[in-house]
C-alpha cells in the first residue's frame, strides 16, 4: 500500500482484497485525478469523464453485490471514499452521493424495475444521480421541508425546490424528497421531465471541483412508478445520510493524509535559518499532533467499519465518525498551511484546496453542531434541537 | 490460444532500500512490494491478446509466500488460474536457476504464447526470458514494443540503435515486453474479488521433474557477493533567483566550492 499513512500498522488489520482496492483507487487518482485537479478547482469545473472510468473500475454502488457492483466490504468503501478525497473532497462527494444517496435509497427502497432500470447505469458510471433534501429555508431540520407532492391519478404532482445539491445540474435522477399527505416520501425525478430543471450555484469558494446546484420544480409530473414505494417517512432519507456520513468519515481522512504528507515533505526540503524547518520543534509539534490525530482517527474509522461490516453500526456511532474525522482534518489543512508558509495558500500545492474542501464537508450531511447533539442525546438520554420540545 | 504470463514481486521503485544484517540482500521490513512494471505490461498483452483471441491465461511466479499477493493482482486484473512455485529449494535463484525452473513451468503446460516483463526491476539482470526461450526450444522477441499475432506466427517490433526492426517467430513462442508495448489497466475492484475465487496451484521442484539442487541458490551459477547502496547524496540547493543571476551564482559554486572549474 503506497504513500498509506500508517502509524498504527492498520495495514495488518485489512484483508488482502482491501489492500489491492487500495491500491487500484489510489493509483487511479495519483494518475488521473492529482495531474488536473487544481485547475478543475481554479476553473470551478468537476472531471465529469472520470465517472465512467470510475464505473469501470467499479468504484460506485461497490457494496452491492447485484447489479454489477463489486460485493465489497464497508471497509474497502471506506478505502474508496479516503482515496478519493486523497484526489480531492468534489470527486469523493461525487462519489459519495453516487453510491450512498442514489444506489442506495433505490435498492432499499425501490422497486424491481427501478433496480433494474437505474441501478446497472449508475453503478457503470453511465448515468449520474443527485439527492435532493435540503431546501433553502429546511437545512439542518429538513423534517419542515416545504417541497410537496400531491397524487392525481396515477402521477404525482412535485412543486417546491432544493437547494445545495451535489450532482444537481449533471443529474440523469434525481432522489427527491417531498412532504405528501401521508408523510415524507422519495420521487426519481429524471432529466427533462416538464417543469424540473437545475441551475448550478456558482461563486462557491469551497468544493469548486463540484457541481453544486438548486432544483426547482415547477408542477412537475412524476409518474407513480417513479416514487420509492419502500420509503414513508424521514427516518428514509436520514437513513441514507447514515451511510453517506460513514463514508465521509474515511474520506476526510484522505485529505487530511495528503496534507500530513505534504506537509512533511515540505518541512523537510524548505530550509530556513539554514536547516530545513522540520528541524524546529514547533514544526515538529505540529507534524506530531497530526500523525497522532490521523492514526486516532483511522483507528475509529476502521473500527466503525468492521461493525459496519458485521451489520451492527450504529447511527450515533457514524456521527462521532463523521464529525471527529472531519474535524481533525480541517484542523490538520489548517496547521500543513501553516507549515508551508506562503506556498500554503497557493494551488501549487493541494492544502488550500483541501482545507477550502473540508469547510463543506463540515457542514454537510449533518453539520458538526447536530453531531455533537446526536452524541449529546446518545448520552444523556435528552434530544437538544429542538427548543421547547419534550422526549416523547 | 492459452498463454502464460511470468511475473515477479519486487521491491516499490519508490521504497528506500536497507540492506539486511548479510550484506548481500535487502532488508524486507516495512518495504512494499508490487508486481515488477515490466511485468504488468505482459499481463497486459495477454489479457488483450485473449480478449480478441479467446482462450486461457495462467499466470506463475516464483517466490516466497508473500509472492502470493502479485499472483491476486494479476488475477484481479483478469487473468484466469495462477501457479505458485513456493519451496525453500527455490530460494536464492540467480537468473539461470529461475530460468530452468520457469522453463520447466513452460515444457509443463505447453502454452501457445508466453509473456515475460523484460526484467525485474530492482535485480534489472533482463535475462530471465531470454533464458527460459533457450532452454524451452521456443523462439522469442526480446524487447518487444509492438506485437501482431498472424495466425501461427507472432511479429514483434524492437527498437533498437536509430530504427526499428520487425521480427517474426513462429508459435510457441516467448515474448519479453518493453515499455510501449501497451499501457496495463488497474485491477477493477470486480476483479478483485472474483480473484477470491480463481485457483492457485503450488508446485515444488518435485512437481516439474527438478531436483532440489538443480533449482534456488544451489542451482544458480552466480551468487551476490556483496550489496552496496549509493553514497547519501547531500541537501540540494535552492536558488530561487533570477535566471541571470542564478548563472552567475552557479559559475561561482562550481568554482568555489566544487572546485570543478
Ligand atoms: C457543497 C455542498 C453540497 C451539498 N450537497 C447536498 C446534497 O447533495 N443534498 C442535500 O440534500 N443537501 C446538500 N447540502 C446541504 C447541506 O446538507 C446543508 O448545508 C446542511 O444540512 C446544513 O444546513 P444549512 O446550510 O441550511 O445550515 P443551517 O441548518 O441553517 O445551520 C446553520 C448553523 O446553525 C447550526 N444549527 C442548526 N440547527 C441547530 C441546532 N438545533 N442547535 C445548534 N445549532 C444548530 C448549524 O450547526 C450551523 O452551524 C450541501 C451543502 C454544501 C455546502
Ligand atoms: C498574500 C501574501 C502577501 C505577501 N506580501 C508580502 C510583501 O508585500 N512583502 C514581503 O516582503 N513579503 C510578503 N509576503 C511574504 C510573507 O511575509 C512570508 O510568507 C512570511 O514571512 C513567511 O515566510 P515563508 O512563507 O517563506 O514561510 P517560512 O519562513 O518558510 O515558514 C514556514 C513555516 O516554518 C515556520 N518556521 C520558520 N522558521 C521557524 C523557526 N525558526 N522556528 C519554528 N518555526 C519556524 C513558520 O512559522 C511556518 O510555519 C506575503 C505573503 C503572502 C502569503
Amino acid at each position: 500500500m503506497l504513500e498509506f499513512v500508517d502509524f498504527a500498522g492498520v495495514e495488518g488489520l485489512l484483508r488482502p482484497e482491501e489492500r489491492m482496492v487500495y491500491d487500484t483507487v489510489h493509483a487511479f487518482v495519483k494518475d488521473r485525478v492529482k495531474p488536473n485537479i487544481a485547475a478543475d478547482f481554479e476553473a470551478g469545473v468537476f472531471p465529469l469523464h472520470l465517472v465512467s472510468e470510475m464505473g469501470e473500475l467499479g468504484f460506485l454502488g461497490p457494496t452491492l453485490k447485484e447489479y454489477g457492483g463489486a460485493g465489497l466490504s464497508d471497509v474497502a468503501y471506506g478505502l474508496i471514499n479516503q482515496e478519493l478525497e486523497r484526489g480531492d473532497s468534489g470527486l469523493r462527494s461525487f462519489a459519495s452521493v453516487q453510491s450512498s444517496l442514489v444506489i442506495y435509497p433505490i435498492y432499499a427502497f425501490g422497486s424491481g424495475e427501478q433496480k433494474a432500470r437505474f441501478l446497472p447505469k449508475l453503478i457503470r458510471g453511465e448515468i449520474v444521480g443527485c439527492f435532493g433534501l435540503t431546501e433553502p429555508d429546511f437545512g439542518s431540520n429538513p423534517g419542515g421541508m416545504r417541497t410537496r407532492a400531491v397524487k392525481s391519478g396515477d402521477k404525482w404532482l412535485l412543486n417546491g425546490s432544493k437547494m445545495w445539491i451535489t450532482n444537481g445540474s449533471i443529474a440523469d435522477v434525481a432522489v427527491v424528497w417531498a412532504a405528501t399527505n401521508d408523510g415524507i416520501r422519495g420521487f426519481l425525478v429524471e432529466k427533462g421531465m416538464k417543469g424540473f430543471s437545475a441551475p448550478e450555484i456558482r461563486h462557491k469558494m469551497s468544493l469548486r471541483a463540484s457541481v453544486t446546484s438548486e432544483l426547482i420544480f415547477e408542477d412537475v409530473e412524476v409518474p407513480d412508478e417513479n416514487c420509492l414505494p419502500g420509503a414513508l417517512g424521514l427516518k428514509f432519507p436520514l437513513m441514507c445520510l447514515t451511510q453517506a456520513r460513514y463514508g465521509i468519515g474515511w474520506g476526510a481522512l484522505g485529505a487530511a493524509m495528503d496534507c500530513y504528507e505534504t506537509a512533511v515533505s515540505y518541512a523537510k526540503s524548505r530550509i530556513q535559518f539554514n536547516v530545513p524547518i522540520a528541524r524546529f520543534q514547533l514544526v515538529q509539534a505540529k507534524l506530531a499532533k497530526m500523525l497522532t490525530e490521523i492514526t486516532k482517527a483511522q483507528l475509529l474509522a476502521l473500527q466503525v467499519g468492521r461493525l459496519k461490516d458485521e451489520g451492527h453500526a450504529k447511527h450515533y456511532q457514524i456521527s462521532m465518525l463523521k464529525m471527529n474525522n472531519v474535524g481533525v482534518a480541517l484542523d490538520i489543512a489548517r496547521e500543513a498551511r501553516d507549515i508551508l508558509g506562503a506556498n500554503g495558500i497557493s494551488l501549487e500545492y493541494p492544502v488550500f484546496r483541501h482545507m477550502c474542501n473540508l469547510e463543506s464537508v463540515k457542514t454537510y450531511e449533518g453539520t458538526e453542531d447536530i453531531h455533537r447533539l446526536v452524541l449529546g442525546q446518545y448520552i444523556t438520554g435528552i434530544p437538544a434541537f429542538e427548543p421547547g420540545k419534550v422526549q416523547g | 490460444m492459452n498463454f502464460l504470463v511470468f511475473v515477479k514481486q519486487v521491491p516499490d521503485t519508490e521504497t528506500k532500500i536497507q540492506i539486511a544484517g548479510d550484506g548481500k540482500s535487502i532488508a524486507e521490513d516495512g518495504v512494499n512490494f508490487i508486481v515488477s512494471p515490466y511485468d504488468e505490461m505482459a499481463i497486459e498483452e495477454a489479457l488483450l491478446r485473449k480478449e480478441a483471441l479467446g482462450g486461457e491465461i495462467t499466470v506463475v511466479t516464483m517466490g516466497p509466500n508473500r509472492a502470493e499477493a502479485a499472483l491476486r493482482t494479476a488475477l484481479a486484473m483478469g487473468c484466469d488460474k495462477a501457479v505458485h512455485l513456493e519451496d525453500e529449494a527455490f530460494q536464492g535463484a540467480d537468473s539461470y536457476a529461475t530460468a530452468k525452473a520457469l522453463a520447466a513451468v513452460v515444457k509443463k503446460y505447453s502454452p501457445d504464447l508466453v509473456f515475460f516483463g523484460k526484467q525485474g526491476v530492482g535485480t534489472d539482470n533482463t535475462q530471465v526470458g531470454q533464458m527460459v526461450a533457450e532452454m524451452a526450444g521456443l523462439g522469442h522477441i526480446g524487447m518487444c514494443v509492438k506485437l501482431e499475432i498472424d495466425g501461427d506466427k507472432i511479429r514483434g517490433e524492437r527498437e533498437i540503435e536509430g530504427g526499428r526492426e520487425t521480427i517474426e517467430v513462429a508459435l510457441p513462442a516467448v515474448v519479453v515486453a518493453q515499455k510501449g508495448l501497451n499501457e496495463p489497466r488497474y485491477p477493477a475492484l470486480r476483479g478483485i474479488m472474483q480473484a477470491k475465487r480463481k485457483p492457485i496451484e503450488k508446485l515444488t521442484p518435485g512437481d516439474l521433474g527438478l531436483s532440489a539442487d538443480e533449482v534456488g541458490a544451489a542451482g544458480s551459477k552466480t551468487e551476490y557477493a556483496s550489496l552496496e547502496l549509493p553514497p547519501a547524496r547531500e541537501a540540494g540547493k535552492k536558488l530561487e533567483v533570477e535566471p541571470e543571476v542564478a548563472a552567475k551564482e552557479i559559475v561561482a559554486f562550481l568554482k568555489n566550492e566544487a572546485k570543478a572549474l
